[in-house]
């Protein structure tokens, strides 16, 4: 599971008012490469939580991502192409994704988070 | 990528080896699904360099199409485990990345910001009726471009309104009526195959939601 798909997703049981960003515990992560396309990446600082990328990134060892933002950064192809190995290079492989509220535990396995609830979170 | 190279690929797919009927599993065949995408990338560029979602992807056949049309993230999302592992093992033979979640979509929550396009051929809710919309209420929930459904062509006025009406679609459109092929593969099936009209639907999510 790559950093983007994380940032989208967030708990979804019942009851749950802050249930993104979900918390990373890893097991096992690889990295895959992928060819670094700058228009796609560029659009993409726009969209993703900052803040939910900085500190998934580091749960996974990979703490090169600036805290903030900054207008000019969209130029600099170092930073873009940290961001790119941070969105779309890192990859949970086994693990869990924690709720924020409840400490539920979505477990990852094969890259797959299972987002299943129970009867009772439903 | 040309469009007969797309339908070979996609018809070197495992598809389900035991499907669920009470999921309506039924698979995308490859000249729908290779038409479906190559459509909505030729006619609209809503692949190639998109992120995309394939909703109820089963063996992953429209998310792997999206996957081989250059889009840079391609997410399929399905509640059966054993259909998310076929699609899994096909994107590894097509030497593709494309990313699973195993989810409810009804009680999926998404941003609505990320993703551009959602593909899907949900089920037609002969089974479990309104399965369909429920899908399509998923869809225009998350898509933030575009999306391209499946839906029985008797449902054509109904799926229209409901869009419009309910799911704040700023524009529905019927893009080409195709004939799908329903093998025989559940016992109440009487014959070898039957052929459904289907619509290929694009549909644009309305700016407020």
């Amino acid at each position: 599971m790559r950093l983007l798909t994380h940032n989208m997703l967030s708990s979804n049981i019942k009851g749950v008012t802050q249930g993104f960003p979900l918390q990373i515990e890893v097991t096992k992560s690889i990295t895959k490469q992928v060819d670094f396309n700058p228009d796609f990446i560029k659009n993409m600082l726009v969209k993703v939580e900052w803040k939910a990328l900085v500190e998934a990134a580091r749960a996974m060892g990979y703490g090169e991502l600036p805290e903030t933002v900054e207008v000019g950064m969209v130029e600099d192809e170092d930073f873009l192409r940290k961001f790119h190995h941070a969105l779309l290079e890192i990859h949970l492989e086994e693990g869990f994704l924690v709720c924020p509220q409840t400490g539920r535990k979505f477990p990852v396995c094969k890259g797959i988070p299972n987002m299943l609830l129970n009867e009772d979170e439903v | 990528m040309k469009l007969k190279q797309l339908e070979g690929l996609l018809g070197s797919l495992e598809q389900f080896s035991s499907p669920k009927i009470e999921l309506e599993q039924y698979p995308t065949g490859p000249h729908i699904a290779s038409r479906m995408l190559y459509t909505a990338e030729t006619s609209y560029g809503d692949v190639t360099s998109k992120v995309v979602a394939d909703f109820g992807c089963g063996c992953g056949t429209l998310g792997l199409a999206a996957a081989l049309l250059g889009a840079e993230h391609v997410i399929g999302v399905d509640i059966d485990a054993d259909s998310l592992e076929i699609a899994y093992e096909n994107a590894d033979d097509l030497e593709v990345d494309m990313e699973f979640v195993q989810s409810d979509l009804k009680s999926l929550r998404w941003g609505d910001r990320i993703v551009d396009t959602v593909v899907m051929n949900p089920p037609f809710g002969t089974r479990t009726k309104g399965a369909d919309m429920d899908f399509l209420c998923a869809a225009m929930k998350v898509a933030s471009g575009a999306v391209y459904s499946l839906h029985k062509t008797t449902t054509r006025e109904h799926v229209k309104r409901i869009a419009l009406r309910d799911y704040n679609a700023s524009s529905a459109e019927v893009l080409c009526e195709l004939r799908y092929d329903v093998p025989q593969l559940y016992k109440f099936h009487k014959k070898k195959v039957v052929d459904i009209a289907v619509d290929l639907w694009r549909f644009v999510p309305g700016k407020e939601r």
